[in-house]
């Protein structure tokens, strides 16, 4: 193909975007809009997976029944969000080996806020309440994103997601009308989960690579200090209800934005554990990897059977 | 190594009876039994289905975007096939 040949088709295909048409894996698209959504796409699927760890740590030893029902079903419903996704991101040919080898390896990043370690019960409430919280904020716009699998895939994952929330705000709420310790617990969760939590929002305007051309294939429909604001203004009257408090002097109330002002965020933080010096990124990986080779052989035995089974068949069939 | 992958499998769920099975996402399953063992756990977690279709993806036949054109616009200009075309006198008030 030429390039004006080229040229002609992406205009083509930014007008069938900017009219709300959905783009689906056969039709003709640039080559950065599908690098980029596999990015993001299998970025996202790993962050669901990678996910799964820091609260299945917490199941065998949740403090009842009803809590331990409602985890196991959240982690299952992490594993299923990162299916949806893996399976979205291969329409775009890409393979299931290929994404795995880019997490396992490093190359693919997933999000950083699994990098923290969950020391306490109150951790499960915490992050159900504010990471599934934001992550939801981020989520929402996507189901109406411009390619056809993910937005479908984004569909779903919304739809199951609120439970997630709801159940982490249920055990924050429970032991800040615990005991003293139990408030306590509940605190320190909160302290330490807040700003992470509005990390994981993603770094300022200014300095977001992705954000102008994310925006126009509505990969993005809110920049991240819009999304970041609205988290914290719907979160804020949150703590209060239950009476914790946002670990943060700065927070106040500006009646003339009608949002709340908050402190500056230790972005030199963020950007390490991004690169790798978050306090649990090796114990992730070490996890993640161990999982996927020890589960090698009952991969390899599941398809030693399939084909036992159809040779059996075939065989009688002649 | 790649052959020793499990393969792609297309998940078709009917929500309810009375419904057509509809296309849901797809999965990675050893063979067709586990493949729908997966899709219950997976795709119908939430009361979503009362029955599951499993497809392996290389038997499905796509048609080609490129050639939506020679496809579907003869179906186009067909205005006669549909009941608008036909003029009526108003006294015929259901037909």
């Amino acid at each position: 193909m030429s390039e004006e040949q080229i040229r002609s088709l992406e205009r083509q295909f930014d007008e069938r975007i900017a009219r709300d048409e959905k783009i689906e894996p056969k039709d003709w698209m640039p080559d950065k809009y599908r690098k980029t959504h596999i990015r993001q796409m299998s970025q996202h699927a790993h962050s669901e997976i990678v996910g799964m760890l820091p609260e299945g740590n917490w199941i065998t030893r949740a403090p009842s029944l009803r809590r331990k029902v409602a985890l196991l079903a959240k982690v299952q419903d992490e594993a299923g969000h990162g299916l949806y996704l893996y399976s979205a991101t291969e329409t775009l040919g890409i393979s299931r080996e290929e994404m795995y080898e880019q997490l396992h390896t490093g190359k693919a990043k997933y999000s950083s806020i699994f990098n923290y370690p969950t020391i306490t019960w109150a951790d499960m409430g915490a992050i159900g309440w504010l990471v599934d919280g934001a992550a939801i904020i981020n989520q929402v716009p996507l189901c109406n994103t411009s390619y056809g699998p993910y937005a479908r895939a984004m569909i779903r994952v919304c739809k199951e997601e609120s439970f997630h929330q709801r159940q982490g705000f249920e055990i924050m709420m429970k032991l800040a009308n615990g005991t003293p310790e139990q408030k306590e617990m509940a605190q320190d969760a909160l302290n330490r989960w807040w700003w992470p939590s509005l990390m994981m929002l993603g770094p300022t305007d200014d300095v977001s690579v992705h954000t102008e051309q994310s925006m126009k294939w509505k990969l993005k429909r809110k920049s991240n200090d819009d999304l970041r604001q609205q988290f914290i203004d719907q979160t804020v009257p949150q703590a209060e209800l239950i009476g914790l408090t946002i670990p943060d002097p700065d927070l106040k109330w500006n009646e003339e934005r009608g949002s709340y002002d908050f402190g500056e965020i230790d972005w030199d933080e963020f950007w390490q554990v991004v690169k790798g010096h978050g306090p649990m990124n090796k114990e992730r990986m070490k996890a993640r990897v161990g999982a996927w080779e020890r589960g090698k052989w009952v991969r390899d035995a599941a398809m030693a059977h399939a084909e036992k089974k159809r040779n059996r068949k075939e065989k009688k069939a002649v | 190594m790649s052959a020793k992958n499990w393969p792609l499998w297309e998940i078709f769920v009917r929500s309810k009876n009375g419904l057509e099975h509809r296309h849901c996402g797809s999965l990675h399953a050893a063979d067709s039994d586990m493949a729908l063992e997966n899709a219950r756990d997976v795709y119908t977690r939430r009361n979503e289905g009362v029955s599951i279709w499993v497809v392996e993806s290389k038997h499905i036949t796509a048609s080609n975007p490129e050639n939506n054109g020679e496809l579907f616009e003869p179906a186009q200009d067909k205005v006669y096939r549909h009941p608008t075309f036909y003029d009526l006198p108003d006294e015929v008030k259901h037909m």
